[in-house]
Parts: C-alpha cells; sequence; structure tokens
C-alpha cells in the first residue's frame, strides 16, 4: 500500500518535472500577449522599492522595472510588481511566477551558477559597512575589538561580520534581530556598539536614530554586494533585453542624454549616439524591441543617474552622495560603466 | 416577690438595622479586603498598580497627548517622541485597497458595506427575514463579492488579483477560509468518525496531511511549488491557490474540533436518533449536529479567530495584506523618522484587536444564548 502510493508519486512528480521542463513560447512573446512584465521586487527597502504616498511602488529597483517595460511597449507603467521576501524571491523567478527579479539581489558565484539563473549586470553597488557613535572614539573598524554589533539574523551580514572579525583576530559579541526596525532600535536604544549592514541601509536608518548627528559610518566596507537584476537563463533573448536595458540607461547618461534633452538628441549626428536613440542600425531586432527602445527608457524613465539621484542620491533623505563612490561614471572613477551599442 | 405588674420590655419590631462598619463594605471595604488586606499585598498592589499606571499613562502619552494628528511628514520629524498618526492618514486608502486600482475602489467600498450589513442583519436576532440574510451571506455573498472584486461580471472591468492588497486582502482571505472551513470541517469530522472504510481513511488522510504540514510551508508550495507541475501556459490565479491552501488548513483544524464536540454527545443520543427512525443525515442535522456544535463554539471561534491572525503569512507568497502594507510602506524613506514603523505596527495591533475581540465577544453572545444547561 505505502509502496503503491510512493510510486504514483513519484510517477506524478517526475510527469510535473517533465512537462514544466519545457518552455515553448519565450519570455518576450509571454510578456507581450499578456501586455505587462511581471517583476519581483522588495517587499519594502528605501530607496530600491517601496510604495509612495500615492500608492505607487517607486525605487532604484522599481524603475529599473519600468525601463524595461517602455522598452518593450514603449510605455513605461506597463509593470505590475509581486513584492517577495528574500526566501521566495528565486523560487518565484524559476517558476515563472514573475518574468524579472529586481529586488537588491546580490549577484555571487553560487546563485548565478547553481540556480538556473542570470545576473544580467549590477544596478548598484552596495557592500556591508558599520555605523557607530561618535563618542565611542573610534575612527577604524580594526579598532572594535570586542565590541558587540547589532544586525540582522540569517543574512549575508551575519556571516561578513564573522568572516571579517575572524579575519582580523577580533573578538565580537553578535546581537541579531529579525528585522530591520528592531536592529536600529536596539542600536539607537545602547544595546550594542555597532550597527552594521549594507552602506544603503545604514543610510536609510541613520534617521530614525534619536540623535542622527551622533553617529557616523566607519570607513571600512567588508564585503561586495553588487545588486543586480537577475532572469532566468533558459531565455538567452529576455537576458540580452534585460541586459541591454540597463546598458542603455548607463549609456545614455555617458553621452549625456537625460529625459530632458532626449527629443534634440534624437536628431544628433553623433553615431553611437544615433545607435542607441535607434536612428541608425538595426540591433533592436536582435532583442525583439522596436528601434526607439532607448529612447523610451529615457524619455519615461530617465538615464541611470537621473534614476539614482531621484531614489538614493545625495537630495534625497538617504543621502547617498554619488561622486566618488564605486556609484559613479567609470568616466568619473567609478565602477558604473555598459559595453558599447554596436 | 417581685410585683406581678412588672413589665419585662418585650421588643415588638426589629431593631432598625445598622449598616455594616464602613470599612468593609463599597468599593472601600472592596478594596481593603482585596488590595490591602496583610502588607504584603498593599505592597504588592502600590507596586503593580504605580507599574501599569506607568505603562498605561506612558502608552497613552504616546499614542495619544504628544501624537502628530496633522501635518506632513515634516511635522513627524519634528516630534519624533509620540506616534505619527499623519502617516496613517496619508497611506489609509493604501492600507485598505493595497493597490487596487484607484477608480474602481468603490467595488471594495460596496463588497465591505454589504458584508457589514450583511453581518450585522444576520447576527441581530430581532432582524427580519434574518435567515434569508444568513442564507445570503454565507451562499451567495462570497461569490458575489469575488465577482464585484475581481470583475468580469456586469461589465466591471477585471482588477487582478496581484493587485489586491491591505485591509481587503486579509478580509478576504479570512472570509474565505471562515466560509468554506466550517461546512469542509464539520463533512470531514463526520467523515472521520463514519465506519465506511474508503471515506474514513480519506478524511483520515486529509486532516493529518493539512494539519501535519505548517502553514507556510503549504502557501509557499501553493505560489511557487505547483506551478512547476502545471503544464506550460496553465496556470490559475495565485491568490486562489492560498485561498485554497488556507481553507483547507483551517478545515483540517476545525475537523478535529467538531469531532470533539460529536465525541462529547453520549451514545443515547446517537441511539435514540437511530430508534426515531431518523436517516444518518436527519439525525446528524436535527440531534448531533446541533449540540456537539454548541459544545466546540468556542473552540470554532478560537479556530477562526487563529485563521484571521494568520492571514499575515499571506506575505511569503508576495501577497501584501494589512501588515504587509504597512510593512512595505515603512519603507519609503520620505518617511524614515523614527516613530513611523511603531505607528504602524500600532495601528495594525489595533485594527487586529478589534476585528478578533468582536469575534470572542460574538461567541459569548452566542454561547449564552444557546445556553440550555450544558455551560460549566
Amino acid at each position: 500500500m505505502k509502496k503503491l502510493f510512493l510510486s504514483c508519486l513519484s510517477i506524478a512528480l517526475l510527469g510535473g518535472i517533465a512537462i514544466a521542463g519545457g518552455h515553448e513560447k519565450g519570455t518576450l512573446a509571454a510578456v507581450k500577449s499578456k501586455g505587462h512584465i511581471q517583476c519581483g521586487v522588495s517587499q519594502g527597502l528605501p530607496g530600491f522599492s517601496n510604495p509612495d504616498d500615492q500608492g505607487n511602488w517607486s525605487g532604484l529597483d522599481v524603475d529599473y522595472c519600468r525601463a524595461m517595460s517602455a522598452a518593450v511597449f514603449g510605455d513605461a507603467n506597463k509593470v505590475k510588481y509581486t513584492p517577495l521576501s528574500a526566501r521566495a524571491r528565486f523560487e518565484a523567478l524559476r517558476s515563472g511566477e514573475i518574468d524579472v527579479l529586481a529586488r537588491n539581489t546580490t549577484w555571487t558565484m553560487q546563485r548565478d551558477a547553481t540556480l538556473g539563473l542570470e545576473f544580467v549586470g549590477v544596478n548598484y553597488y552596495d557592500g556591508q559597512g558599520f555605523m557607530v557613535r561618535k563618542t565611542l572614539g573610534v575612527s577604524s573598524a580594526m579598532e572594535l575589538d570586542g565590541a558587540s554589533a547589532c544586525t540582522n539574523t540569517g543574512t549575508t551580514t551575519e556571516l561578513n561580520l564573522t568572516d571579517f572579525f575572524r579575519a582580523n583576530g577580533m573578538q565580537f559579541e553578535l546581537v541579531a534581530f529579525e528585522r530591520a526596525d528592531e536592529v536600529v532600535a536596539a542600536y539607537d536604544a545602547g544595546r550594542c556598539d555597532v550597527y552594521t549592514t549594507d552602506r544603503s541601509g545604514l543610510a536609510a536608518q541613520r534617521t530614525k536614530l534619536s540623535n542622527p548627528d551622533d553617529h557616523k559610518v566607519l570607513p571600512e566596507i567588508i564585503s561586495k554586494e553588487p545588486l543586480g537584476p537577475v532572469v532566468r537563463q533558459d531565455d538567452p533573448q529576455w537576458a540580452d533585453l534585460a541586459r541591454w536595458t540597463l546598458n542603455a540607461m548607463i549609456n545614455a547618461e555617458e553621452m549625456g542624454i537625460n529625459s530632458g534633452n532626449v527629443d534634440s538628441k534624437r536628431s544628433d549626428s553623433n553615431p553611437a549616439v544615433k545607435r542607441l536613440m535607434g536612428t541608425e542600425g538595426d540591433l533592436h531586432e536582435a532583442i525583439g524591441v522596436n528601434n526607439d527602445w532607448a529612447y523610451n527608457i529615457v524619455k519615461q524613465v530617465g538615464n541611470y543617474g537621473e534614476v539614482y539621484e531621484r531614489h538614493v542620491g545625495a537630495n534625497t533623505p538617504l543621502q547617498l552622495g554619488r561622486g566618488g563612490t564605486v556609484n559613479d561614471l567609470w568616466t568619473n572613477g567609478g565602477l558604473i560603466y555598459a559595453p558599447p551599442v554596436r | 416577690m417581685k410585683n406581678q405588674n412588672t413589665v419585662f420590655f418585650v421588643r415588638k419590631e426589629f431593631a432598625p438595622s445598622r449598616p455594616a462598619p464602613a470599612s468593609t463594605v463599597g468599593v472601600l471595604g472592596w478594596i481593603r479586603n482585596n488590595l490591602f488586606s496583610t502588607p504584603f499585598n498593599s505592597l504588592l498592589t502600590v507596586v503593580v498598580g504605580g507599574l501599569g499606571a506607568w505603562s498605561i499613562w506612558g502608552a497613552l502619552d504616546w499614542l495619544i497627548f504628544n501624537a502628530v494628528w496633522v501635518g506632513g511628514n515634516e511635522a513627524c520629524k519634528a516630534n519624533p517622541n509620540g506616534a505619527c498618526w499623519t502617516f496613517i492618514g496619508t497611506r489609509f486608502d493604501q492600507f485598505v485597497y493595497g493597490f487596487y486600482e484607484k477608480p474602481e475602489r468603490w467595488r471594495v467600498d460596496l463588497v465591505i458595506l454589504v458584508l457589514f450589513v450583511g453581518v450585522f442583519w444576520t447576527g441581530w436576532e430581532k432582524a427580519p427575514a434574518r435567515r434569508w440574510a444568513g442564507g445570503f451571506m454565507l451562499i451567495l455573498f462570497p461569490w458575489i463579492a469575488w465577482g464585484m472584486l475581481y470583475g468580469g461580471i456586469f461589465g466591471l472591468p477585471i482588477v487582478e488579483t496581484s493587485q489586491w492588497g491591505g485591509f481587503i486582502l486579509t478580509l478576504v482571505v479570512s472570509l474565505i477560509g471562515i466560509i468554506v472551513s466550517l461546512p469542509l470541517g464539520i463533512l470531514l469530522a463526520l467523515g472521520r468518525r463514519s465506519n465506511m472504510p474508503i471515506i474514513n481513511s480519506t478524511c483520515v488522510f486529509f486532516i493529518e496531511f493539512w494539519r501535519g504540514v505548517p502553514l507556510i510551508t503549504i502557501l509557499f508550495m501553493a505560489a511557487y511549488v505547483l506551478p512547476l507541475f502545471f503544464p506550460t501556459g496553465m496556470n490559475f490565479d495565485q491568490l486562489l491557490r492560498a485561498l485554497i491552501g488556507f481553507a483547507f488548513f483551517a478545515a483540517a483544524y476545525m475537523a478535529e474540533v467538531v469531532r470533539g464536540g460529536l465525541q462529547s454527545l453520549d451514545k443515547g443520543q446517537y441511539e435514540a436518533a437511530d430508534s426515531l427512525g431518523l436517516s444518518y443525515w436527519k439525525s446528524m442535522r436535527l440531534i448531533i449536529l446541533p449540540q456537539a456544535l454548541k459544545a466546540v463554539i468556542p473552540g470554532i471561534v478560537n479556530t477562526f479567530i487563529g485563521l484571521f491572525k494568520d492571514t499575515t503569512l499571506v506575505l511569503i507568497i508576495g501577497l501584501l495584506d494589512l501588515l504587509g502594507m504597512v510593512h512595505a510602506a515603512i519603507a519609503d524613506p520620505n518617511w524614515s523618522i523614527r516613530s513611523v514603523p511603531t505607528t504602524g505596527y500600532a495601528f495594525v495591533a489595533i485594527t487586529f484587536f478589534t476585528f478578533c475581540y468582536g469575534m470572542s465577544r460574538y461567541s459569548r453572545f452566542i454561547e449564552d444564548k444557546l445556553n440550555t444547561g450544558h455551560q460549566r
């Protein structure tokens, strides 16, 4: 009886997997026929994806999804969002519930190589940092021997922290909480000396402290967190479209094309600009979109720099100034670099 | 010898009763007896009372007196030591409707209005045509409500369930769970006590399977693992899958609650029903179930309340219920203020408490009404 049941179950499972294995129609065709892109975002990360006062999703990751929509449909608003937890995000992508995952996901070898997924680029270079009270009198993370550190449980932050202290032969005491709000409240209440999380997170949580000016962020960055959009590995055309959406935003910034001057740039004589704006060449056909795809991205969403300044830049509550950081354009000494459109 | 005429005092009426000593009656006496009967108790009263008053004052101060009621996020930034109700005010629509399309929100309002009117109509004893209202609410309303919310009927545009969120999602999930789980749970409980081996083992398997798996796992499987087994192109709504998971999970618990009620009945009740020549369904409907269900009302309502609170777990399948909406809204950098998260959670707590306490009071009311001597 038990054997029979088990064999039935395994046949059912195998059959299911075999059927699910064959994606006949490409993602782009499926997206076009349903009329929108289903985009997986964070369930709320300041500056990356969060609902604004009007009830629309907004943020750096959200604007990436809108850029994809502009490229595919010529309309940035044909996106539907699925807010995902860290646990569920890869399953949601693999099962086809979402078409693209733009959820501040760190590009790692394990994720890229073993999950059947493809990272298409980096839209924000993050890294884990430390915040301390100025009264602690510490100017470098190397002086934190014996400190107690507040952080989130079950994330890479905790592992990075352990690695950092072990590598430098220092002791520390871990004070971990489930949610970011609890961590910041505990740090504010003096439960620990150091608050550690990604730099963008430190900036976002800092305004929740009783006296933000009494705290400072230490210069060390102890981990590499290149955050980028992810697609399924089984559809190279869709992956190319996702990759070149990001590249178009970066190239547009590099060429000085922004949402304000994009109309005039359409008649520019520079061949590189012409290729990007689709007035020359037919590269758009290879990724399955119209020739004004990049124009629509810049016109409706903006270039990379505009999006950055709108959501996380110096004039936002996050105040993550871009100048001199890795998130600046390569021409300014940063790491934001895109291959040419040609 | 004493004078014959000496008359002893004979009382003809009762002496007027004097009030008990002031120290043993009334508020003062009660306080003295219950709070200050010994020095140790007095100390305990002072300490606990002081702590209670201090924390209540602190909560009221934070929630009401020192709170920010008008203005925008600037006002909250200026006063981080009180609740930031303007955050709730600004985002209230989001918390109620989620991302439901704005021009279509009247549909949600209408459904909520009908729901509350219907529940009060059914719940109020003296209402006319109460039976019809109850039947409508239980059988027709869920379909009509789904049609109204989802659209596609009466020429209403479709609003995808992925856009549902906030309080309306909490209501939909918990109500569907409640409406489906009670009848299904009763059937399962009856099936589990059946002598027919196939029905019996099916019910036992169903109950033990759904009860043996954590709800999170069920939701995760329904949302992300099931689609892997579907043929390409075949897909059905994610919320619907989650709802089925919820309803089955609750039904399994409900079945065990009802089974408890069935087992609490004396064997004589079954035999009496049989000796009257009633069919199985008639004896269940007229004799067994009314008694069994009455005995387990607290357990049933307990399951409902648990279900209502479990709806917050839809967060893990990418749907934002009331808690999820608040959680997401807190992440807005423009509202990155110390008092905002706590205010959001306080709002959620108050909302949930109101509904759960309402359910609990109603269950007490039903219990009292149906109390025919079984209450201990």
